[in-house]
């Protein structure tokens, strides 16, 4: 009746819960202050946004600092509902945003269902209709968003304040990781057929125009509560360590399922050989913006959770500089492997923000990055691979089925010759 | 029986094969430009001349600092971040040199004889070669000590070290016993002397005098600017193209492995790029630092950061593609800032960087890349 559970998940989730359960403990009794239980959510926040990236630069190849700007637009997203609502009871943003991600997100799947039958059609046109939609129905979800914000508001009201603020939460980060999403889709189609390293350049350009935007969010755009480059203060601070940690379990669970499946494998391909995979069939265009879109969607996520940490944003925060971090973790934590990023970016944060401003004497917080990057520097240079190498737990690794077929011809052959495996590539790049 | 072929395509077809919805954007994005730049210019043409100018003295900061990106980025393949930060202290070195040192103003002092523009000139080149030196110096000694280990390493490793030098670099700088974390005004190393252009004449302007309404001014820092790039750029057009180490250097970009086999010192050639591209971003970093008459610790991110917009868009490896490039963000930046609004700036260099790159993948003067092992 029941199938069998395979030894692996079950000593992973017991794990899970087992860390779950310890550091909750620890927050509850105040073995752990504000100080470091504020670190240990940031670490968890960062491990989504470096999975994110890993799974686009890891695992598929395509060299973003992009994430940044997508964790500055889930931040800023959600922490502007949950102001508003905590703010004044206000649901308009939330009526808004939700219906015009939802508008958006569908009229992709639709058009792309559409598209994908025309043959020859260039990244560059295919934006311009997804860009002219998006721009209508933008419009259109302001419209509707203004005319049933009441009534969702009083809806929301009708329940306990605790549970209301809650949902709001939760639907606010949602939306923010979808927002993150579609502005990816939208910024990758066509800057997705550059080569790697212009592929960095633009994204960089586009965290650095995010950061731009979020500076003049309050003059240029009219967004006040934003504060533009004063910050954003007043934001509810919901993200306790259960939001975290299950933002963090969803977010590996899904990326470990995608990779294990025909489209992560299709993804994998991608980054090991263009060529080769197109001609065993893989759809390349299609897989780079799908790792993209999921990549970017974690950092969205990520950046909702952030806000509600500290309860102040600052585009400083989202400066370009910044996104080096993400990619710092992953390379150390080793590309194309969950389990290092996990460990570095927790690593990272106690690290920076705890262990190094501790042992530090007084007056020398500002060595901190200076001994920072001579870390890096001394890491890259005794292990250019990253702590982990490719290592993962058992949980993460995966496990292929045998090639019944295919072995049982290769040892039947009378090849004495053959008898060594062919020698397994590693993945430079 | 070849009724589907000796069709004639219908609309749809055409559109998409001749990729009109999407040439129609980029159209549309250059006329908006174009449109508004017309506006700008009618609505002040002296103004807008004088933005040109401005455009170009940031141009030509940008060309040689951009120059550096993009030998290195040709012949190792590697963002060098850390080159910006080589710039900033090239700004710093020239600093101390005329403010603690006085090193400017040597030849009055030694040669008194000598007329007023040359004693300067010789002031002010000095003050630039030593910036040169000491950051070819650095870019040397970083090289060796930070890239070389590297040089077989997966290239995010490289990518990474980069960062972590410039990071070193910026926050070490930011310490007081450095430079220390506050601006810094910066003495320029002569007078500043404007001229006024008119309809009648150029005309140069007392200090402390008013310009008058509607008139060009022009200003021996940008003549300073202007020259002394120029001649840096032709005597590395003239060093890439003519002379041993030079040739050496290209055909180490094209084919590392072939080189080695001719008898090249590839290390040898890739240290003296470093080098060499870092001595124009020290001479870079004089420059900024005399039109913009400040320095501090992170000067260096968003020029160099811009530097390599530039060298990525007029194409990588390619001088004239620096410079051309180089000078669009100057002008980019300037115009932007004047009229659309100055936070914006950076936001119009990048903009225009992702709609070139989408039309010719490699850059304005770029060669069509090449499958590399």
């Amino acid at each position: 009746m029941f199938k069998k559970i395979p030894r692996t998940n079950l000593l992973f989730f017991g794990g899970a819960l087992l860390v779950f359960l310890v550091v909750q403990i620890a927050i509850s009794t105040n073995i752990l202050n504000d100080f470091w239980s504020t670190i240990i959510r940031i670490g968890g926040v960062m491990a989504i946004v470096s999975l994110g990236l890993n799974l686009i630069y890891g695992f598929n190849g395509q060299f973003s600092l992009g994430q940044w700007g997508f964790y500055a637009i889930g931040a800023y997203t959600a922490a502007d509902i949950t102001y508003r609502w905590n703010d004044s009871y206000e649901a308009t943003a939330l009526s808004i945003l939700l219906i015009g991600v939802l508008l958006v997100g569908g009229s992709i799947v639709y058009l792309r269902s559409l598209l994908g039958k025309i043959r020859g059609l260039d990244a560059l046109s295919a934006f311009t209709m997804y860009f002219l939609t998006t721009l209508i129905l933008g419009v259109l979800a302001v419209y509707l968003g203004q005319l049933v914000g009441p009534y969702v508001a009083g809806l929301l009201l009708a329940l306990p304040a605790d549970v209301s603020q809650q949902l709001v939460f939760v639907l606010a980060v949602i939306i923010g990781g979808i927002l993150a999403a579609e502005v990816s889709f939208l910024f990758g189609l066509p800057v997705l057929t550059l080569g790697s390293d212009y592929f960095g350049i633009a994204t960089l350009g586009f965290t650095i125009i995010v950061k731009v935007l979020l500076d003049n969010s309050d003059t240029m755009f009219g967004f006040a509560e934003m504060k533009g480059a004063r910050g954003m203060v007043g934001i509810p601070k919901l993200t306790t360590w259960f939001w975290v940690f299950l933002g963090l379990l969803i977010v590996v669970v899904v990326m470990r399922n995608l990779l294990h499946s025909s489209y992560g494998r299709a993804v994998v391909s991608v980054r090991e050989d263009e060529i080769a995979g197109k001609a065993m069939g893989v759809d390349v265009a299609e897989y780079k913006i799908l790792a993209f879109v999921i990549g970017s969607f974690f950092a969205g996520l990520a950046g909702g959770l952030y806000a509600h940490i500290n309860g102040f944003l600052h585009p400083s925060s989202f400066n370009f500089i910044r996104s080096f971090d993400p990619m710092i973790i992953i390379v150390l934590g080793g590309l194309g492997s969950m389990t290092g990023t996990l460990l570095a970016s927790f690593t990272w944060a106690l690290l920076l923000e705890g262990v190094l401003r501790l042992v530090l004497p007084q007056g020398f917080e500002t060595w901190r990055f200076v001994v920072y990057p001579l870390l890096l520097l001394l890491i890259m240079l005794v292990r250019p691979s990253g702590l982990l190498g490719t290592y993962e737990l058992p949980f993460l690794r995966q496990v292929l089925p045998p090639l019944k077929a295919f072995s049982k011809s290769n040892s039947n052959s009378a090849n004495p010759g053959s008898g060594n495996p062919a020698p397994v590539q590693e993945a430079t790049k | 029986m070849n009724a589907a072929i000796s069709q004639k395509p219908s609309l749809l077809e055409t559109i998409i094969r001749k990729r009109w919805l999407g040439k129609s954007f980029l159209v549309a994005m250059a006329i908006l430009a174009l449109w508004k730049l017309t506006i700008s210019f009618l609505a002040g043409p002296t103004i807008f001349m004088q933005q040109v100018i401005n455009g170009f003295q940031l141009g030509f900061v940008y060309a040689l600092i951009a120059l550096g990106y993009t030998m290195v980025y040709g012949i190792v393949r590697l963002i060098n971040f850390a080159h910006g930060d080589v710039f900033m202290v090239g700004a710093f070195v020239s600093y101390y040199a005329i403010a603690d040192f006085g090193l400017n103003s040597w030849p009055a002092k030694v040669m008194p004889g000598l007329p007023v523009w040359l004693s300067t000139a010789i002031g002010v080149i000095t003050v630039v070669l030593l910036s040169m030196v000491s950051c070819a110096f650095l870019a040397f000694t970083i090289e060796r000590i930070a890239y070389k280990p590297l040089r077989n390493a997966p290239r995010i490793s490289a990518l990474i070290t980069a960062i972590g030098v410039s990071f070193f670099l910026e926050y070490f700088g930011a310490l007081p016993i450095a430079f220390g974390p506050n601006f810094v005004t910066y003495e320029r190393p002569f007078e500043v002397v404007n001229w006024v252009i008119s309809t009648s004449g150029i005309v140069a302007l007392e200090p402390g005098v008013a310009p008058p309404d509607n008139t060009l001014i022009i200003s021996n820092i940008s003549l300073y600017i202007i020259i002394i790039s120029l001649l840096l750029l032709f005597t590395l057009n003239f060093f890439v193209r003519r002379t041993r180490v030079g040739k050496a250097m290209r055909a180490t970009a094209y084919d590392k492995p072939t080189s080695r086999l001719m008898g090249i010192n590839v290390d040898g050639i890739i240290s003296v790029t470093f080098a060499v591209g870092a001595a124009l971003a020290g001479a870079a970093g004089v420059l900024y630092a005399t039109a913009f008459p400040q320095v501090y610790f992170a000067m260096g991110i968003i020029p160099g950061l811009k530097a390599f917009v530039a060298a990525v868009l007029g194409g990588i490896g390619s001088i004239p593609g620096a410079l051309v490039g180089a000078l669009i963000i100057g002008e980019a930046e300037v115009l932007s800032a004047a009229y659309i609004s100055t936070p914006m700036r950076d936001a119009v260099a990048f903009s225009i960087l992702v709609l070139v790159l989408l039309v010719r993948p490699t850059g304005i003067f770029g060669e069509p890349s090449r499958e590399k092992a």
